[in-house]
């Protein structure tokens, strides 16, 4: 097997688009672009382009330097100044990129923020995380309190309550930081972009329903979400590249193909995944691996839904630009309650077809990892769907443990193979 | 009452994890209910406005054998919520009839949705308290969310709050919390009077007990506190921050006081004094609840900073208020606000020269030899070089 993926076309599109963004970031302090810093859940990012500015995503930078195989120098630094072992390595890796000079994870070096947009969505850590920030950067800071979905649903008043912060809060703060008056038509049609991308996202994603799948949709969709999780939600470059990422699945599924994988393409698929969390960064391509060389294809995850939940209908709505941005928040992943999560994933093992249901459990997030040992038994018992649980981390590598992955998920693997034997026998 | 009498009645009623006084309370009147809360703070008034009995649920210490708790946890998360459900499926928390999960980081809000698929039977709601800079739309969300609880609770009652109850609830509670300020101001100037072991058990006993009971044990416990001769002693006074939600061993507070430290100033159960001054009694009392939290609600690692100084000064301030000479910052292990805020507090706490040592500790935590060397070794070193 091949030790490179083969490269989609939408990868390298992808590349492009990042690497020019990051360039564009680098270039800031002398374009005068501002340079707004936020979060993957509830980030505003067509808000935030309305007003010209560019967004910096601190999760991103840590899980490419982590890719990069950086990170672990930056989380050095950051416990050499204080920082606990026991928390969040994102913003340990952060911390340190930050200390070392901010060079970001492409070589170029990330400018200092005008604005911290702290939308605190679905994350304990976020708080903390740029009121650590802030205490470096002495910049201004602006913050959306996004209510949690405690009872499974967003409620009215929290509606109100988001819209209220985003109009009376945000956008004067986004005026003061750009220079520009707050313009409705412009934020109308980068929603109408985002929600064209919405729906070719949420049809790649779905796509996963047929067999062979065409997609991966866990590591996989780590790059269908790129784009829309980060700085391009909205943006003419974002549009085109999910029109052509759909094409391209389409194209794939109609000839019968597996996706991409570190170990080749994977049109023999013997066991089709949901799984619940996010995946370790620092080993992603040897991670994915142990899945692809078993023939296990993920046919859906959790962690494509934390930037954004849209394959249950949400959109967002030009009709409507604050009050649609209040609901795309509140409905990320994490900011659901654990019964939403729990029905989230059953129909997820029902309605793509899953044979196994796979908890990758992460040390740094306690917004994912709190309460997964409570969900992977609830899903079970929904679906019959024999279940596991692995752990490592996002961005440290000293919690990744090859050879205890790879058992684990080999004899899981095994048991799977049993069930069908003994299913057919 | 004597000291040794209220002292006693306070460890027996924070050490039975049957909750032995609320169960009492509630065999009183058959028809009565309790509901409990998770750390660090929930308005207790609502709760009671609906005739119900507040129980503070803060975990099972170093007293409970954690059995099926750590099939709910990985590793990686601290030892509350393990202990939280321990409590739960042994049905020492069966009693309750509601379960309060306040906004204090995501293991706590995320136990709030395993009560939800463990427990249906049970009113379960996340208190999600307000953050955000502006307290007019801060107090109108926490107003709604008050108004919300209250319903809810009124429903499983059978006694919906009103004005007037709830004004009733504000009052008791305001009396209570004027009591405890009096213990901690006491505490501030004479720390030899009362040693933070005591005050913890009255503390933790007052989380399960009828606000009455409480009350009443605090009023006899202050004047023999005030009146009481006390062999007035010299030790290093220290600030302890941290330990907010996930409580110490007893053994280890005592440990920090006998190894040469006066505690002047904690975070232990801060949920009991965390609203400042009086809450109003007139107007809208769910509006006067709302805005105290807003407006004077202690600051605390569990909610948002809006001042960008504010994190460098708190430590200087709550040091200067309190008399303190260092600060010990103990945060449970994997206590995500408390370990996430340390760095930003203690860098306060040296650029204004106040001299700071770090652990960490588990509720169940048994050996305190490593914790009594290093805080006998801080208050040497204060008392040797402070001031220099």
């Amino acid at each position: 097997m091949a030790e490179e993926p083969d490269k989609d076309r939408s990868m390298l599109l992808q590349k492009e688009m990042i690497g020019a963004h990051y360039r564009r970031l680098e270039a800031a302090p002398e374009t005068g672009e501002p340079v707004v810093y936020t979060f993957v859940p509830g980030n505003l990012t067509e808000l935030i382009r309305s007003f010209g500015a560019l967004p910096v995503l601190p999760e991103i930078n840590a899980l490419q330097s982590a890719m990069r195989g950086r990170s672990m120098p930056f989380i050095a630094a950051a416990e050499k100044a204080g920082h606990s072992e026991d928390v969040c390595s994102y913003v340990k890796c952060d911390v340190g990129m930050m200390k070392a000079g901010n060079v970001g994870p492409t070589g170029t070096r990330l400018p200092k923020p005008d604005l911290l947009l702290l939308s605190y969505t679905g994350c304990y850590t976020f708080m903390k995380w740029f009121e650590l920030l802030r205490e470096e950067y002495q910049c201004p800071t602006v913050f959306l309190q996004v209510p949690y979905q405690g009872d499974g649903a967003e409620t009215p008043a929290q509606r109100a309550f988001m819209v209220r912060q985003i109009r009376e809060s945000l956008i004067p703060a986004l005026e003061k930081v750009s220079g520009r008056k707050y313009d409705e038509d412009l934020l109308r049609e980068n929603l109408a972009r985002s929600a064209a991308s919405e729906d070719d996202l949420v049809a790649v994603l779905q796509s996963a329903k047929k067999t062979p799948s065409p997609i991966d949709a866990y590591f996989g969709a780590v790059y269908y979400v790129g784009p829309i999780f980060s700085a391009f939600r909205g943006t003419e470059e974002g549009r085109a590249y999910y029109a052509e990422l759909r094409r391209e699945v389409e194209e794939r599924a109609a000839r019968g193909e597996g996706p991409s994988t570190p170990s080749g393409r994977l049109d023999r698929q013997k066991h089709r995944l949901v799984v619940e969390g996010p995946p370790n960064w620092t080993h992603f391509r040897e991670f994915w691996r142990m899945f692809a060389d078993e023939g296990a294809v993920v046919v859906a995850s959790t962690y494509s839904k934390v930037g954004g939940t849209y394959d249950f209908g949400f959109r967002h709505d030009p009709g409507d630009p604050l009050g649609s941005l209040a609901d795309y928040c509140s409905g990320c992943y994490t900011n659901r309650s654990l019964p939403s999560r729990v029905a989230m994933l059953e129909s997820y093992v029902k309605e793509y077809g899953a044979d196994g249901f796979l908890v990758h459990s992460v040390k740094s997030c306690n917004s994912f990892s709190a309460g997964q040992l409570t969900i992977l038994r609830e899903v079970e018992r929904r679906t019959g769907a024999p279940g596991a649980f692995i752990e490592s981390d996002l961005v440290d590598a000293r919690y990744f443990s090859a050879a205890n992955l790879k058992n684990r998920l080999e004899s899981y693997f095994q048991m799977l193979d049993a069930r069908r034997a003994g299913a057919t026998a | 009452m004597t000291r040794r009498e209220i002292v006693d009645w306070a460890a027996a009623v924070a050490d039975d994890l049957e909750f032995g006084a609320a169960r009492a309370w509630l065999s009183e009147d058959p028809g009565s209910k309790a509901a409990g809360y998770l750390p660090v703070y929930a308005p207790r008034e609502v709760i009671a406005a609906c005739g119900m009995l507040p129980v503070g649920v803060h975990g099972g210490g170093d007293r409970l054998e954690i059995i099926r708790g750590d099939a709910f946890y990985q590793s990686y998360i601290c030892h509350l919520p393990r202990s939280v459900v321990e409590l739960a499926e042994s049905r020492r928390l069966a009693f309750l009839s509601a379960m309060l999960f306040p906004a204090t980081c995501d293991v706590i809000r995320n136990l709030s949705g395993v009560w939800q698929l463990l427990y249906p039977q049970i009113y379960v709601r996340y208190l999600d308290l307000p953050q955000v800079a502006d307290p007019e739309a801060g107090a109108a969300f926490w107003r709604e969310e008050l108004a919300t609880l209250a319903r809810g609770l009124g429903e499983v009652s059978g006694h919906p709050a009103t004005d007037d109850t709830l004004r009733e609830a504000i009052a008791a509670g305001n009396e209570a919390r004027r009591l405890v300020r009096q213990l901690y101001a006491l505490r501030r100037e004479k720390p030899w009077s009362v040693p933070t072991e005591e005050l913890i058990l009255l503390m933790r006993a007052g989380e399960t007990v009828p606000l009455e009971a409480f009350v009443e044990k605090m009023r006899a416990y202050l004047a023999v506190a005030e009146a009481g001769p006390a062999r007035v002693r010299d030790r290093a006074r220290v600030l302890v921050v941290g330990a907010f939600c996930e409580q110490p061993p007893l053994g280890l507070i005592k440990t920090i006081e006998r190894s040469g430290c006066f505690i002047v100033d904690d975070d232990f159960l801060l949920g009991n004094r965390l609203l400042g001054p009086d809450v109003l009694l007139e107007g809208d009392p769910l509006e006067a609840l709302a805005r105290a939290f807003v407006l004077h609600a202690k600051r605390t690692s569990t909610v948002y900073e809006p001042d960008p100084a504010g994190k460098r000064a708190a430590m200087k301030e709550r040091a200067a208020a309190a008399g303190a000479d260092g600060i010990i910052f103990a945060s449970a292990s994997f206590c995500d606000p408390a370990l996430l805020d340390r760095p930003m507090l203690r860098a306060g706490a040296e650029a204004a020269g106040i001299p700071c040592i770090a652990f960490q500790f588990a509720e169940n935590t048994g050996q305190f030899q490593q914790f009594r060397e290093q805080a006998g070794t801080f208050a040497d070193s204060i008392k040797l070089w402070g001031g220099a």
